[in-house]
């Protein structure tokens, strides 16, 4: 950036939004209890990438794309790096990479990507959108956050000046695989699986649904057969499986609700929760049960409680 | 005390009664623990998530079950312009909700005794979820209790004030929602540039009362 006065802060110019395009940073803590959302990048790994290629904190707000198709245009040339789903890149005309701090000036512009389905914008300086509870994401299911990025948004940047170098100019991302298979631990109310839907859960193929979104993938598949009645509702985790009456799980993203009164089976391991975050609708995924790191070894004392089996 | 696990990052800890939560979020709250990320009460659980890197969760699932309980906090009303004693929420309600016929049709309790049932009952919130500022509102009175609605409606306005269960409920905003509604009430329960931005909290006392306009 230059020296002198800015009259405003830098803007980055949404010309097209693509199909969905949402400010998104690591999300709101410490709120749950107030039925908050943490909500956040889906993909978290992709924008801390992105955010570390351009010397930025990690946390600094980008822009989550949803299948791509974006177009932007800086005010002034502007340091950017993208993350997630490969698509094509062009930055002022000519073709740009992924995963590599890229100079824009004039326009940038997103193809749509082939594999995946989210793609982490990051900026030098990060998005400076304004803060709902310490976080500039915007929510979904809660409506909390900025809205969706329109066509003609201007959206302004933060000050690049007191970040240090970028430290690395390009970093290796393995790809996504064609048929995932995501690795779930026990949950709260695995006991509300029926013995039989163990071995479905763990051998069958399902298909992301249509109406899935950052709130949660919908499955569709071999129903899972579970207790039946009502469960007192609470507390979710992002990554948490569950399972509707119907039997036909829902895997919990990062705007999911903050309870709910159907039995959560199974939570994914943290490490998957990108793999799941770039699953578009119509995928296939399958899953594989893992035994937690806190059952193994645990102690049994008379009077105390441990973690529920396995 | 039963610990459940949650993942990676998280535990659910599951107790026997309403007042043993409020007691556990409490404990958990004042702790004062690097890496306690949230402590989420609900109607019998409480969910501790944790930051690995700072909280191990191995650790937190050993010595959890061996802390005494604190005293719930005592829950002071936010300001809000309405009426507040004792620590008691005043909510103002207009009970010209749609559903009060079909409430009065699922309990056999005609609809003036449900709104004075409801109005004379001592009503604590138990827990909130749904949506931010959405309070589950545990009411004292066994005979309003109800079944969740079977078809849920697309928008419910905000402020509407609906029975589900044991519960009443005040939607922050309109949103869909399966609760049968009763009433509506100008009472604002969520506003993000308020501290703090829920007007409601576990362990709050509320009493509702009748109104003839919002």
């Amino acid at each position: 950036m230059t020296g002198g006065a800015r009259p405003h802060p830098p803007v980055l110019e949404v010309e097209d939004p693509g199909p969905l395009a949402t400010v998104q940073d690591l999300g709101r803590s410490g709120y749950g209890h107030l039925g908050v959302p943490p909500s956040g990048a889906a993909d978290a790994a992709s924008l801390r990438l992105a955010n570390r290629l351009l010397g930025n904190p990690e946390a600094a707000a980008g822009i989550e794309f949803t299948l791509g198709g974006g177009r932007l245009r800086p005010e002034t040339p502007t340091w950017v790096a993208l993350c997630g789903a490969v698509l094509p890149v062009t930055a002022g005309g000519r073709p740009a990479a992924m995963n590599t701090p890229i100079r824009v000036q004039g326009s940038l512009e997103l193809g749509t990507p082939q594999a995946g389905l989210r793609t982490y914008l990051a900026v030098r300086g990060g998005i400076a959108a304004e803060r709902v509870l310490g976080s500039a994401a915007t929510d979904v299911l809660s409506g909390l956050g900025p809205e969706p990025l329109r066509a003609g948004a201007a959206v302004p940047l933060g000050p690049a000046d007191d970040l240090g170098t970028m430290p690395v100019t390009v970093a290796p991302v393995a790809p996504l695989a064609a048929e995932p298979v995501l690795r779930l631990l026990p949950g709260p109310r695995e006991d509300w699986l029926a013995e039989n839907a163990r071995a479905t859960l763990h051998g069958g193929t399902y298909t992301v649904a249509p109406d899935s979104d950052r709130v949660g993938l919908r499955l569709e598949g071999p129903p899972l057969p579970r207790r039946e009645g009502e469960l007192p509702s609470e507390g979710l985790v992002t990554g948490a499986m569950q399972v509707p009456p119907d039997g036909r799980p829902i895997l919990f993203l990062t705007d999911h609700p903050t309870t709910g009164g159907y039995p959560a089976v199974a939570v994914l391991a943290d490490r998957d929760l990108r793999v799941a975050a770039q699953l578009r609708p119509g995928a296939p995924v399958r899953f594989r049960l893992q035994v937690s790191a806190h059952q193994v070894g645990r102690r049994r004392s008379a009077g105390s409680a441990r973690l529920g089996g396995v | 005390m039963k610990l459940r696990p949650a993942g990676d990052r998280a535990l659910l800890a599951e107790v026997d009664d309403l007042q043993t939560v409020h007691r556990l979020h409490a404990t958990l709250r004042r702790a004062g623990l690097a890496g306690l990320v949230e402590a989420v009460p609900a109607a019998r659980t409480v969910l501790v998530v944790v930051d690995p890197d700072r909280l191990d969760l191995g650790w937190l699932a050993a010595e959890l079950p061996t802390w005494p309980l604190a005293d719930a906090e005592p829950a002071e009303p936010a300001d809000t312009g309405a009426a507040a004693a004792g620590g008691t929420l005043d909510v103002p309600v207009v009970y010209d909700g749609q559903d009060l016929p079909e409430v009065a049709r699922l309990t056999g309790v005609p609809a003036e005794e449900i709104v004075r049932r409801h109005t004379a009952a001592e009503h604590t919130v138990a827990f909130l979820g749904f949506a931010p500022g959405f309070g589950y509102i545990l009411g004292s009175d066994p005979a309003l209790e109800i079944p969740r609605r079977a078809a849920p409606r697309t928008a419910v306005p905000a402020g509407s004030v609906g029975l589900a269960g044991p519960y009443t409920g005040i939607y922050p905003r309109a949103s869909p929602g399966g609760w049968l509604l009763i009433g509506r009430t100008a009472v604002g329960t969520w506003d993000p540039d308020r501290d703090p931005p829920a007007l409601l909290r576990p362990g709050l006392r509320v009493r509702f009362r009748a109104v003839s306009s919002p």
